[in-house]
């Protein structure tokens, strides 16, 4: 067990292309850091140069306080689980994870005892002499991590873990590596494109987009307090809403109307901190149907009124979707973003809003619905730079 | 009702295609057990068998010693491809290196170009160097054929093995040397016999370069050696010698295959990721 730290790490390929640039992490004795972002990120390219598997252009990587940079994977102590597992097929279970134990010059009987145990753990014991080949999906996911566990590293890397394993599955094997991470208290490296796993498993989350890091912080944080566009909307599911927003006469004049502008915000205006034209960000959570607000709750909010294109119930809530006028709001993150989740071939043309409204609420589908939203929880970013406007001390203040 | 019709019209070509094969073989086998009085005698199954074509051929000195030559070339030939053929196969397939484009193609040249070519060269060349007439003069131009083969054969194998399970081995501390011996060696082990097989027959039924690069018994191979058997006069015709020879030289690629068959069929990748 170890801490791991990266100093300024950074990844050039002799082509030019940058894959990382400039990470700077410490990840804490036990912590369970995971690494998120979309395809291409550079993510998985961080995980490979932690585990020594390519090469660090720039900047130092240091486990347990020894610099790393030039040491073979072999040398470092760490264990890594692959995304497609990569069990050796010639071995039975047994074997694959006796491997490295094997490696290590161990005697039998300790490795025998050590397997033994991993074993019990993930409840591989009966499969103990069997091959890969006849084992299901997330049986070799076990596997995959019992050989990493085996021989107690100072640190895991996972390179996505479960994305191979159907839904349900994933959902089960997502608490048994938390609860092994938990018992072992190993430091714990954890690459995913799957946002849900970065929420659920982290102790910290680092968002990173084209080989930059967006913002580090626990899951809550980075949902409440996103410090940029790109963080708000990858963050969270479904995605916050985004409309454009123009700052005018003293409020903002939005298709969800106009919204007042509070004290910050008019000094960021004058004071050219802010520009004119914004972005308006709002989580699908602070909607609430209009006619259940209370009246303590309506002051912090507004009411505006949208045509009801679908509702998904989902037993505790319901999944509103509104037509609203105006334009849609556009800039590169938000783009990458929509390219990610393949929404790009959506139809153009007015904004769609994804509301969440209480189970209770009668809302119909095709009507117009009286919908009212909490302007504490607003954000507002800027177009070209993507920064979060409302972030003041690192919290969010919505328009006060 | 159609697709048992089919499967009889197939099942009738392949008869005949096996048939077309396999009766020169037999009528070889035939030739070897017939006395020399009743070789001409047009009856496939011999009325006289006899043990004698057998009896001679390991009596003279000339097939003995020709067997022998033709085992030890093509086994250190085949050899000697295969691990060239295996290094240069994995760099192919996992590296990528400048000249790599070059490497294959010049490869797919050789494999390409007629031998007969080469022969008043390499003849010239051979006699220079000293080596005509040796066992060296003979496996060089071997290795030179065969390592084009065995480099595509292993190439398309190693292509097939996930490189995660080279990684893994990495992860779990295992040296470049180690993860080859112990993961990527044994799962390539199918494509390395297979190429074996392959290499071990050509150089085994090269006629061309044998007869155009051995002058002696001292590195005649079988196929040279049969074409100068004789008989004890002008008068006495071969046939039966020669034909007894021929089965005999068939003989170690029928083991060499069936020794080598079973590693084949067994321990394919699969398993080894998601699939």
């Amino acid at each position: 067990m170890a801490e791991i730290v990266l100093d300024k790490v950074g990844k050039q390929y002799p082509d030019g292309t940058v894959a990382v640039s400039d990470v700077d992490l410490e990840i804490a004795d036990g912590e369970f850091v995971i690494l998120v972002g979309p395809s291409g990120c550079g993510k998985s390219t961080l995980l490979n140069m932690i585990a020594g598997l390519e090469d660090i252009s720039s900047g130092e990587l240091r486990i347990g306080g020894d610099r790393m940079n030039e040491k073979a994977p072999r040398d470092r102590d760490i264990a890594m689980v692959f995304q497609s597992y990569a069990l050796y097929p010639n071995m039975t279970v047994r074997e694959n994870m006796a491997f490295p134990l094997r490696l290590a010059k161990l005697d039998k009987a300790t490795i025998d005892e050590k397997v033994g145990e991993a074993a019990k753990v993930l409840e591989l014991t009966e499969l103990l002499d069997r091959k890969p080949a006849n084992l299901s999906g997330g049986q070799r996911q076990r596997v995959a991590m019992g050989r990493a566990i085996v021989r107690s590293p100072k640190a895991f890397l996972m390179d996505e873990p479960l994305s191979n394993l159907d839904a349900k599955l994933r959902v089960q094997m997502r608490t048994v590596v938390s609860r092994l991470q938990k018992r072992l208290g190993t430091t714990t490296v954890y690459v995913t494109h799957d946002q849900t796993e970065a929420m659920t498993l982290g102790d910290r989350v680092v968002v990173l987009r084209a080989g930059v890091v967006q913002q580090v912080g626990d899951p809550q944080t980075l949902y409440d307090h996103p410090n940029n566009l790109f963080v708000a909307g990858f963050i969270g599911s479904p995605a916050m809403n985004f409309l454009s927003a123009q700052a005018s006469d003293g409020v903002l004049r939005t298709a969800l109307g106009d919204v007042p502008i509070g004290e910050r915000l008019r000094g960021m205006l004058e004071r050219g901190e802010a520009p004119q034209e914004m972005i308006l960000g709002i989580r699908p959570e602070h909607f609430e149907d209009a006619a259940l607000v209370d009246e303590a709750a309506r002051g912090k909010g507004k009411e505006f009124e949208a045509p009801v294109e679908l509702v998904e119930s989902m037993g505790s809530d319901k999944y509103v979707y509104l037509t609203v006028e105006g334009e849609r709001a556009s800039s590169a993150e938000l783009e990458e973003l929509a390219a990610d989740s393949g929404a790009t071939d959506l139809p153009a043309g007015g904004a769609n809003l994804v509301t969440r409204l209480s189970a209770e609420s009668r809302v119909r589908e095709g009507g117009p619905y009286k919908v009212w939203f909490n302007l504490e929880k607003i954000h507002l970013f800027d177009p070209s730079d993507g920064r979060n406007i409302t972030l003041h001390e690192g919290r969010a203040a919505g328009v006060s | 009702m159609e697709a048992r019709g089919a499967k009889w019209r197939w099942g009738l070509l392949d008869v005949v295609v096996v048939v077309f094969a396999l009766v020169p073989v037999l009528w070889i086998m035939s030739l070897s057990f017939k006395t020399t009085a009743t070789l001409t005698d047009g009856h496939f199954i011999p009325r006289e068998w006899t043990l004698e074509n057998y009896k001679t051929i390991f009596q003279t000195d000339q097939f003995v010693r020709a067997l022998v030559n033709s085992i030890g070339i093509a086994l250190i030939s085949t050899l000697i491809a295969v691990v060239l053929g295996t290094m240069a196969a994995y760099a192919i397939a996992r590296l990528d290196f400048p000249g790599k484009g070059a490497l294959v193609g010049v490869s797919l040249l050789i494999a390409m170009f007629p031998q007969v070519s080469l022969v008043s060269p390499l003849f010239d060349i051979e006699r220079r160097l000293g080596l005509f007439d040796t066992w060296p003069g003979l496996i060089l131009p071997y290795i030179t054929f065969a390592l084009p083969l065995t480099i595509y054969t292993l190439s398309a194998f190693f292509k097939q093995i996930p490189w995660d399970l080279e990684k893994a081995a990495k992860m779990d501390g295992a040296t470049q040397g180690e993860a080859f011996r112990k993961v990527i060696a044994p799962l390539a082990a199918p494509g390395v016999f297979t190429t074996a097989i392959l290499a071990f027959i050509f150089c085994w039924n090269d006629f061309l370069f044998a007869i155009s690069l051995t002058s002696t018994e001292r590195s005649r191979t079988v196929p040279v050696a049969l074409s100068f058997f004789t008989g004890d006069s002008q008068f006495e015709d071969p046939t039966g010698s020669i034909s007894a020879a021929a089965v005999v030289i068939t003989i170690p690629i029928i083991l060499f295959v069936l020794f080598f068959q079973r590693r084949i069929v067994s321990g394919l990748t699969s398993g080894a990721v998601k699939g």
